[in-house]
């Protein structure tokens, strides 16, 4: 177990913890292409282009990082509704999300059929989500014992709120991992709020302790430091790979818009909340660290955020004028062995 | 309190003014809401009750046909007083019976085995069988082995095997076999004088009688609904067109008055227009097969095999007997077989083998004297072609005016397959091959 | 051929298709022993404990761990003890396995089979005698098979291991031991989606799945010998989709049908097929549509007399028959 003091003593904790000086760049950038991309949706729903929204903002810095201890093309992953970060570090793009946003028929994830945030991507190792919480976690813990069967060297990769932690599928998917020593890593974003319910009235302990009780270590990281996410999430993996089990990683953290472009959070919570936690903002501490490593300045900020602005512009733009599913394509794939695998006849009348 | 209470003498319950509320006494009629005749539901409004307190609705504590209103519209009544009558259906019932024998309408059905209280329930299975074959069931003497003497499906099927069935039937075949026409042309009897229509004025089932005197009401009998059913899909899914050619038939209805009574005698069935008109356009098909076909959405399946459908009107209905492989028949087949499938559509007898397969209907609307019709695709086809009456008529001919036999074919396709050109020129085919029917011409 | 019971069918069709397919393992409570009620004797011994899996008590987990490994290219069968602790999985089953392919657009798919006995033995009581099929039927998304015989259960579970879609196989804890019949030697399936006239009639359409279809036969067999009444009887076999065609051509042939199953009544499978054969075909029916059904209360109590008020039997269901034939 790598202790935290030691980390932030060093100058160069990326290099330490065995990230290159690119990838830590890439894992910034991904993190402000997530924030900019959320931000946007935030407006565009509000500007009455698109139906809804669920924001991950102040959760980014702990799923990019988490994306750069994994190996996408092999590890599983099974994302909960707010992992922006996540998805794109491994490889969705920022069309790909628009597409979802506005609901048409290219969005890869479902072809218009779910909401935000609901994501599946095959090609890469993304599961298929859905709006039960936490129904995840068993699927994890089923995909992970499926790599053992078939001998390969990947871990599955779960993410949940801690409001979802207190699922029933939360403590079976752990046991059964436990019991079973599966190369799970389960990270619970803990970001303080179910949608209006606070911390102390929906976990009783913490979410890091009940690891224990399931036979597995847990460990619990400052959300919004990214080397602390990455070397937690790094030594999980190789924990699982070497046939040593779960680990359940609690990353603290804030979410600093409300629950959904439908909750008023105010009526909940204070300004000044918000604003303290916004002040822990581990994005501009991560431009800081970059910079002061040399890695960064003005001008590549300025450059980034050019790029980043346009390639959101760009992917709206694109998704505005895709086309909706047709509207009869609404009876395909119930089931799969039919030629446009329907579900019974015409209608299901 | 109760709401209702009986009268003696009359049928039913009166409905009472209700007591509502603690201190009153009385209320007064505002309106009805209901007439005598009207059958309420229990708690359906039957009238405005105004009170000191309250204007309120009245509901009926009791369901059944409203038969006398006794409080009159502005009229105040006292709790528990009769404000209307509405009797039950089992009460009706009786004071029907009751007053059966006084009408001296009521003729004695003699007693037929098994009759009990099921006797007149018949099952959907049971009706589509009689409208099938022409039973009437209210007459027919059909013993109800079933259920407390319900006529079971079994029970007509047997009774169509007795021959039952034919007995029924009276014989009403109008003049269909008439007139000879004269050999001159002048003839006072108007061209088309055969047909497969029969009667002259077709019989409209009456079955239910009601709803008072300025209206009536005809029950529909599952083979209209039927009916009904194939028109209102054709319309809803096939998006009609519709066209139209005269032909000059003059030759034909030479050729025809000149063999039709020796082709009566060698063959037993008459030689009818139809029967040409079937060559003509089975001729023109084979040119034209897209007319043969069916919209199958990503494709369009063009039948090989020409089965004719043959729009043939009964007393009550329309069946569409179907000539199969008419393209192997000559005139003298098709005749006999126009002949044969009117018989048995008269008769009640066409079978579902009869009626399906059908790839192309042709309908002989000119046999009601029409000469334009718009009629309707017999789905799923493609098109649907009729023939109307052969009228004489002056036309241009090499600039001199000339009486001819003319008729109008008209076509109604199905604009997702077809259109104008290829409807244009199949119709030009059947008229050519109309028109070259003469006198040279073999009917075998 | 060989005759075996519809226990052995269902095992012996999982045992050979673990032979075949690397990818198709078994999880649940107490398979490694064999399972409580022995279908999966034998197994561990021949394929080990990890493709016979002993899981943790939490069915929701069993579900869902079996849909995970399925996303992940496996075709687990999960095992139910019985099917009256199948609820806890229920969110998994409806919301997950169901719509997996649909809220993917067809990228992902869940091929698992979920396993259930269900039905009444006798002594079972309330809670190890639940029938409940029409829980989950009417959800689009999955597939429901329940079959009466050893051919049909061998068939039948074949074909749901390999059918790329959810399969939950309800297999009746009476025909286990009480079943027996002739099943073939080599591979074969029984398709899913297809009903299956048991016996051919004249008079009146019984339609039915599971147990009762025994007792239907011995009813029919009964009635033709004593009283002439010739009975049609359709084992439906699969419950979704219904084989709407052989529902209505049954039903055709006779125009009076009986619906028969030992679930209960309002709300059952019964009620769609009475609605099917009513929206289609009305003008051909000769009586009113009949079910014989459990009756609506919360389940079989364990005293022998109320036991008997419950469930069917071939007696009832003669009766039921001979009704209907007479009417």
């Amino acid at each position: 177990m790598i202790h935290e003091h030691e980390l932030k003593k060093s100058q160069t904790r990326h290099l330490q913890l065995g990230l290159s000086n690119d990838d830590v760049i890439q894992m910034y950038e991904v993190m402000v292409k997530a924030r900019k991309f959320d931000e946007r949706a935030n407006v565009l729903q509000r500007a009455g282009k698109i139906p809804f929204h669920v924001s991950g903002i102040g959760q980014e810095c702990a799923q990019a990082a988490a994306a750069f201890a994994l190996r996408p093309g092999l590890d599983l992953f099974f994302p909960y509704y707010r992992d922006y970060a996540f998805v794109l570090a491994v490889g969705m793009t920022v069309k790909d999300l628009m597409l979802q946003l506005f609901a048409k028929a290219e969005d890869p994830n479902s072809g218009g059929r779910q909401m935000a945030g609901h994501f599946g991507y095959k090609k890469l190792n993304i599961f298929s989500g859905s709006s039960p919480v936490t129904t995840q976690v068993p699927h994890a813990v089923g995909a992970a014992y499926a790599a053992r069967l078939r001998k390969e060297e990947s871990v599955a990769f779960v993410t949940f709120g801690e409001g979802s932690s207190n699922q029933g599928d939360f403590h079976e998917g752990c046991n059964f991992a436990g019991v079973h020593k599966l190369p799970v890593i389960l990270m619970c974003e803990n970001n303080r709020y179910a949608i209006s319910v606070p911390e102390h009235q929906q976990v009783a302990g913490r979410v890091v302790d009940r690891a224990i009780g399931y036979g597995f270590p847990g460990v619990r990281v400052d959300g919004n430091d990214p080397f602390e996410v990455y070397a937690a999430v790094k030594q999980a993996r190789e924990r699982g790979l070497a046939g040593e089990g779960p680990t359940l990683i609690e990353a603290m953290m804030y979410r600093l818009m409300p629950h959904s472009t439908s909750d008023n959070d105010l009526l909940y919570r204070t300004k000044e909340e918000v604003e303290e936690h916004r002040a822990k903002d581990g994005i501009p501490k991560m431009r800081q660290y970059l910079t002061e490593q040399g890695l960064w300045n003005d001008e590549r900020e300025a450059a980034l955020l050019e790029s980043v602005d346009r390639e959101i512009r760009e992917a709206t733009e694109y998704a505005e004028k895709a086309p909706y599913p047709a509207p009869e394509d609404t009876l395909l794939y119930v089931y799969g062995d039919s030629e446009d695998a329907q579900g019974g006849e015409s209608a299901w009348r | 309190m109760s709401e209702t209470k009986t009268i003696d003498g009359i049928p039913g319950v009166a409905v009472t003014v209700p007591h509502l509320a603690e201190s009153l006494v009385s209320a007064t009629v505002g309106k009805w809401l209901v007439s005598p005749g009207d059958y309420v539901k229990q708690y359906d409004v039957i009238c405005e009750l105004i009170t000191e307190k309250v204007t309120t609705e009245m509901p009926s504590p009791v369901e059944g046909v409203v038969t006398h209103l006794l409080v009159k519209e502005g009229t105040e009544a006292a709790v528990g007083e009769p404000l209307c009558i509405i009797a039950g259906q089992a009460e009706l019932a009786e004071a029907g019976k009751a007053k059966a024998p006084a009408d001296g309408q009521a003729a004695e059905v003699p007693a037929i085995k098994g009759g009990g209280a099921m006797r007149n329930r018949y099952s959907p299975a049971v009706q589509a069988l009689a409208a099938e074959h022409g039973i009437r069931l209210d007459e027919a003497r059909i013993e109800g082995t079933g259920f407390e003497g319900r006529i079971t499906r079994k029970d007509v099927l047997a009774y169509i095997e007795s021959g039952g069935a034919k007995a029924n039937l009276e014989p009403k075949r109008a003049a269909a076999e008439t007139v000879t026409a004269p050999e001159t042309q002048e003839a006072e009897v108007p061209v088309r004088s055969t047909g497969l229509h029969l009667s002259d004025e077709p019989r409209i089932p009456k079955i239910e009688v009601e709803g008072g005197d300025r209206e009536y009401f005809i029950d529909v009998t599952p083979i209209r609904s039927t009916i009904a059913r194939n028109m209102r899909q054709s319309v809803a899914e096939i998006p009609h067109a519709w066209t139209m050619i005269e032909v000059d038939v003059t030759n034909l209805v030479n050729l025809r008055n000149k063999v039709k009574n020796e082709f009566y005698q060698r063959e037993g069935v008459n030689l009818t227009y139809l029967a040409f008109l079937l060559k003509a356009v089975v001729g023109a098909i084979k040119d034209y097969p897209i007319m043969n076909s069916v919209w199958a959405v990503d494709k369009i399946i063009v039948k090989r095999d020409i089965n004719l459908s043959l729009a043939v009107g009964t007393e009550d209905s329309v069946f569409t007997p179907v000539i199969k492989q008419a393209d192997r028949k000559n005139i003298a087949g098709l005749a006999r077989e126009i002949d044969e499938l009117a018989k048995k559509t008269r008769a009640g007898k066409l079978t579902m083998s009869d009626m399906s397969g059908g790839t192309f209907t042709v309908n002989n609307t000119g046999a009601f004297g029409s000469i334009l019709s718009q009629p309707i695709i017999n789905y799923p086809q493609a098109a649907n072609l009729t023939f109307e009456s052969i009228v004489k008529r002056p036309v241009v001919i090499k600039d001199m005016i000339g009486v001819r036999s003319m008729v109008n074919l008209c076509l109604s396709l199905d604009h997702r397959i077809l259109d104008g050109v290829i409807c244009g020129r199949f119709l030009q085919r059947v008229k050519e091959n109309l028109e070259s029917f003469d006198e040279s011409t073999n009917l075998y | 051929m060989a005759l075996m019971k519809y226990l052995e069918a269902i095992r012996s069709a999982m045992h050979e298709e673990m032979g075949r397919d690397d990818r198709v393992f078994v999880l649940g409570e107490d398979v490694g022993k064999g399972g409580v009620l022995n279908a999966t004797k034998g197994m561990r011994d021949v394929y080990g404990p990890e493709r016979v899996l002993d899981t943790p008590l939490a069915e929701s987990a069993i579900a869902g761990v079996a849909i995970g490994a399925a996303m992940h290219g496996m075709r687990p069968i999960a095992e139910i003890q019985f099917a009256d602790f199948i609820f806890p999985a229920t969110n998994q089953i409806i919301s997950e396995a169901a719509k997996i392919r649909y809220r993917s657009n067809n990228d992902w798919s869940c091929p698992i089979v979920i396993r259930a006995p269900y039905g009444a033995t006798g002594g079972g009581a309330l809670y190890h005698s639940q029938c409940p099929e029409s829980v989950f039927f009417g959800t689009p998304g999955l597939k429901i098979v329940a079959p009466s015989t050893a051919y049909d259960a061998k068939g039948l579970m074949l074909a749901a291991i390999r059918d790329p879609d959810p399969v939950l196989y309800f297999e009746h804890k009476k025909c286990y031991l009480g079943v027996s019949g002739e099943v073939p030697d080599g591979d074969y399936i029984v398709p899913i989606g297809k009903a299956d006239v048991k016996r051919e009639g004249k008079d009146i359409t019984v339609i039915t799945y599971g147990m009762t279809v025994h007792y239907a036969l011995a009813a029919a067999e009964q009635l033709e010998e004593e009283e002439g009444i010739s009975s049609h009887v359709l084992d439906l076999r699969t419950l979704q989709p219904l084989d709407k065609e052989a529902i209505l051509a049954a039903a055709k042939k006779t125009g009076k049908v009986l619906i028969i199953h030992e679930d209960n009544k309002t709300g059952g499978i019964g009620a769609e097929v009475s609605a099917i054969i009513a929206e289609e075909m009305l003008y051909d029916l000769d009586a009113p549509i009949m079910r014989l059904c459990g009756p609506d209360v919360p389940a079989v109590g364990t005293s022998p007399t109320t036991e008997k008020f419950f469930l069917p039997s071939t007696d009832k269901v003669k009766q039921a028959m001979r009704s209907l034939a007479l009417y």
